[in-house]
């Protein structure tokens, strides 16, 4: 793929920082890894790298081209959003694969399906980037399915049978919602006669088109993003996964179809005010839907799992608060959302690597198996507290900053249903968390010896969590790299 | 040192301590004794410097943009660091006591490591600058006492803990709405800039008197006011050194720190009275005052006992800032001090009863006046300042209240003081009576529920030194109220510099 007309240099280290996890990953399925020293020299690659090209963004504005392949002409651009995003994919995608050096040597993983781990983690990271740049629906497809198959592909690593059902099933919805995309997706081609989404916003098709078209995307989006009602398939898959891989799946996986949904809104619907209240309804019963199953659930996965689909809903927020609202309130909307994005992605990582642990340490998944473990695994279980921190919203975290953007939005706008979908969602978050700790600081039962973990699994979990923290304070950076480009 | 780094020096000492004690192994008992003690002493003696510094006119502040147009501020005021000193004077008494207390039981680094940071957590409070960091701070309480109030791990703990969560993360949501909204109307609000709500007109006051009873309320649950104080009797469960904790240095203080904060910097005495806000204010808390001390009357245990006086003795904290004037105002602010000490004593005696004589009941005092003289002459310090009589500080608390009631032209509070102040006496002279009048074990009648004869003295010297340390310090504040950098000298100061109506 070739840029036109465009600074080369630039180009040059986005492409090789998008696509250079292919080859790495290849190489780390002949020579699997076996020491994070290894892991950490890539990233010193990988890092500057999109740290430069978001100085260069930040510093020049909007990058961005396209390339032909075959006959098809195909669009790319990088503004900060996406320079950030790429940052915080590289950074769980680092974390979550110097986990998966350490946790392997205790876990129960074949060293050649540990091997298989790399190539797909691999192909997840050129996904996944290539999604953040992508400017029209063809690359966006591709990368999407790309993604999918990767993410199905780490999902069977474990060979059990849970396992397998759950990948299938994943499978299968994704499928589905895939279907719905190309469909959306011909639509629009045949109506305006291209793909690249700045021409469709800019010469779209007749309205009720349009709003067939991007009817039939937002389903497929929903479906592969999770969003209740239709977040049948995630619990299952990301309960049962291995440790390393639920993280990616709980941190990242989820998040890039509602990035996808978010730009189609934002350039060919901005203005479907009833639609954007549907979608904030949809988030406020997942909030709600979310929270009651993680409060019943008996397996810490589980929770942890279901945990995800109530965040998810924080997110589906953004449609009401960014449409048809004033600058102030878009303003605030748009930032709270990407950095509940953030948080929720660094924290999620971190809690299911550090119930990974408890889990691996205890013996058996049951919450009631957690007794004692305050004691002997106050490690792991500072890190899952730390994670529930900032899934909570409570200071200092980016789930707290980001609530704080939220509620001030909410109140701006005058649309106070929110604010009360955030209450109940804290509150829900606290009862599910504290239930988690409150089978933890049980001292009464006489519990058999946990193993011992290398210190290294705890200490990612820990970085993680920290970082989901730290992100709450250090919030200004980002959010003034967003300020500035505006909201779209 | 420059004035910010000095602020996050000392707040970085509990900080860093409990990552240390976090770090070390658990066996390493000498090793966290002495991180404990040194990190306390290098607080207070920063602390200690601040306010010197402070009365010679230093400024000593820290603040970053978190978001657009909201700040994280640390700054060290005349009223914060009043309030950062009394928490790490009452630190450095706890830690002590917590060491002896718990020598010998499991968990000890969980319990000094959420410790430290419910110390870090309250310094924040203490300097915070504005509401968000004020709210930061106070959330970071709640999550760190958690462990405390559920450390013993048995099902009364973990029960009692789920209480104390579902109030106090309740409230801190509450409180967090009520910001958000104070903010979305009136911006980033230091504290100290009474002007900018001053300034909204008549159209905005019914949204400003809404939102004051809102932040109230979410203050209102840490610091025990009625309805609201359900958490506090149940959290009793907790080993003695965190109801010190609870009851005199950090969680309840940090509610009724925040009432203050509230009134007198946010919105100002002025607005508040003008916005007809005080008198529901000394209605609540004479309404609270009551309430506690008939229940505390009530009770046959203790702790419970002194739970619940606590409940009323806060309040005169709520009674002092509404009172309309200087002399409200003092007494508002030197009670901050006067409470803390007082109760932190009685707690310290409440638990040396248990631990060294196996007593919870009041019907097993009798008599411990002779087995255990210090302890109950310490006791009996802390009770007859909860009282109100010279020379211990109660009696300037309820003096000052009293005047300020005056002034502030509302006399029927003093008919709250008295018929609180007999109540006080009905529910602690008893107590008196047992401990020095009636023949006990000692004496040869009956015997002890569980001996355990802890050390040499009269019980353990880790548990008995911070007990009559803090017994002393209740006497010379009262004694010594004229001489500079006393509680109620220093009161008086902030009274004079910032709020003087």
């Amino acid at each position: 793929m070739i840029a036109d007309g465009l600074p080369l240099l630039e180009a040059t280290v986005l492409w090789s920082a998008l696509l250079a996890p292919l080859p790495m990953g290849m190489l780390a399925w002949r020579f699997p890894p076996q020491r994070i020293a290894t892991v950490l020299l890539i990233a010193m690659l990988l890092l500057p790298a999109s740290l430069w090209l978001l100085h260069r963004v930040a510093v020049g504005g909007e990058l961005q081209g396209a390339g032909s392949l075959g006959g098809l002409l195909l669009h790319w651009r990088m503004d900060a959003l996406a320079g950030l995003l790429l940052l915080l994919t590289q950074l769980v995608l680092l974390a979550s694969a110097a986990y998966a050096v350490c946790y392997q040597r205790v876990s129960a993983l074949h060293q050649r399906a540990y091997a298989r781990y790399w190539p797909l983690l691999g192909g997840l990271a050129a996904a996944l980037g290539l999604i953040w740049v992508a400017a029209d629906l063809l690359t966006l497809y591709a990368a999407l399915e790309l993604m999918g198959l990767c993410a199905v592909g780490m999902l069977l690593l474990l060979g059990e049978k849970s396992a397998l059902m759950a990948g299938m099933r994943y499978l299968l919805y994704a499928l589905v919602g895939s279907l719905a995309w190309l469909l959306g997706a011909a639509l629009l081609l045949g109506a305006s006669g291209r793909l690249d989404l700045a021409g469709l916003a800019a010469n779209g098709a007749p309205e009720a088109v349009t709003g067939i078209a991007i009817a039939l995307l937002a389903a497929g989006l929903l479906l592969k993003a999770a969003i209740f009602p239709l977040h049948g398939w995630l619990v299952p898959v990301h309960a049962s996964a291995w440790a390393p891989v639920s993280a990616l799946h709980g941190a990242l996986v989820v998040k890039a179809s509602f990035f996808i949904l978010m730009q189609l809104w934002q350039r060919l619907v901005p203005e479907a005010v009833a639609a954007a209240w549907l979608l904030g309804g949809l988030g406020s019963l997942a909030v709600v839907w979310g929270g009651l199953q993680a409060l019943r659930t008996n397996a810490l996965k589980q929770v942890v799992a279901w945990s995800t689909v109530g965040q998810l809903g924080y997110l589906m927020l953004a449609f009401p608060l960014l449409t048809g609202t004033s600058a102030a309130v878009a303003t605030l909307a748009w930032q709270a959302t990407w950095l509940q994005l953030a948080g929720h992605a660094l924290a999620k990582g971190a809690m299911f690597m550090a119930a990974g642990n408890l889990v691996l340490a205890a013996g058996k998944g049951g919450l009631s198996d957690l007794a004692g473990t305050s004691r002997r695994l106050p490690l792991s279980l500072m890190a899952f507290g730390l994670a529930a921190v900032s899934l909570m919203g409570l200071p200092p975290s980016a789930g707290f900053t980001a609530k704080w953007l939220l509620l001030t939005s909410a109140i701006l706008a005058g649309q106070w249903p929110w604010v009360v979908v955030l209450g109940v969602g804290t509150l829900l978050t606290a009862a599910y968390v504290f239930r988690v700790f409150r089978f933890a600081f049980v001292e009464d039962e006489h519990r058999p010896e946990v193993r011992s973990l290398p210190a290294g699994v705890d200490l990612t979990a820990l970085l993680l969590a920290l970082a989901a923290l730290g992100l709450g304070l250090g919030a200004e950076w980002p959010l003034a790299l967003l300020r500035e480009e505006g909201t779209p | 040192m420059s004035g910010g780094l000095l602020v996050l020096a000392a707040l970085g000492t509990s900080l860093f301590a409990a990552l240390l004690i976090f770090l070390l192994p658990e066996r390493a008992f000498r090793a966290r004794t002495g991180l404990n003690l040194g990190a306390a002493l290098i607080k207070l003696s920063l602390v200690a410097w601040m306010v010197w510094g402070l009365s010679r006119g230093r400024e000593y502040a820290v603040e970053f943009a978190v978001l657009e147009e909201l700040a994280f501020v640390l700054r060290a005021d005349a009223l914060g660091i009043m309030f950062a000193g009394l928490s790490s004077l009452l630190w450095l008494f706890t830690t002590v006591y917590a060491i002896g207390y718990l020598e010998d039981s499991p968990n000890r680094k969980r319990f000094f490591g959420f410790f430290s940071l419910c110390v870090a957590s309250t310094f924040g409070i203490s300097l915070a600058g504005n509401l968000f960091t004020f709210l930061v701070f106070y959330e970071l309480l709640t999550l760190s006492t958690y462990p405390l109030v559920v450390h013993r791990g048995t099902y009364r703990a973990l029960a009692a803990g789920r209480v104390y969560l579902r109030y106090t993360l309740t409230a801190g949501l509450v409180l967090m709405i009520g910001m958000v909204a104070l903010h979305a109307l009136a911006g980033d609000i230091r504290f100290g800039q009474r002007e900018l709500l001053a300034e909204f007109g008549p159209e905005d006051r019914l949204m400003l008197v809404g939102l004051f009873w809102v932040l109230i309320a979410g203050f209102g649950v840490k610091a025990a006011i009625v309805p609201l104080h359900g958490w506090l009797p149940r959290a009793m469960v907790a080993p003695a050194p965190v109801s010190a904790l609870l009851h005199a240095v950090a969680v309840v203080k940090a509610g009724a720190f925040g009432i203050v904060r509230l009134v007198y910097d946010v919105y100002g005495i002025e607005l508040s009275a003008k916005l007809g806000l005080l008198n529901g204010l000394v209605a609540v808390a004479s309404a609270t005052i009551l309430y506690g001390s008939l229940r505390a009357l009530a009770q046959q245990e203790l702790k419970p006992r002194l739970a619940y006086s606590t409940v009323s003795q806060v309040s005169y904290i709520v009674l002092g800032v509404g009172l309309f004037g200087p002399l409200g105002t003092i007494a508002a602010l030197s009670h901050l001090l006067h409470q803390g000490l007082m109760k932190i004593t009685l707690f310290f005696c409440a638990g040396n009863y248990a631990e060294e004589l196996g007593i919870h009941r009041i019907d097993e005092l009798d008599g411990v006046g002779r087995r255990m003289p210090l302890t109950s002459l310490a006791f009996t310090v802390g009770a007859l300042g909860m009282i109100g009589l010279p020379p211990v500080v109660g009696f300037l608390s309820k003096w000052y209240l009293g005047m300020g009631s005056i002034q502030a032209g509302m006399p029927w509070v003093i008919a709250v003081l008295v018929a609180s102040s007999l109540l006080n006496a009905a529910y602690f002279l008893p107590l008196l009576d047992r401990l020095w009048f009636r023949p006990g074990p000692d004496h040869g009648v009956g015997e002890w529920p569980e001996e355990r004869r802890l050390g040499r003295l009269e019980t353990h010297a880790w548990l008995l030194v911070p007990t009559m340390a803090t017994a002393l310090f209740c006497l010379m504040a009262g004694a010594l109220a004229g001489l500079p950098f006393s509680p109620l000298e220093w009161a008086t100061r902030v009274t004079n510099v910032e709020y003087l109506p």
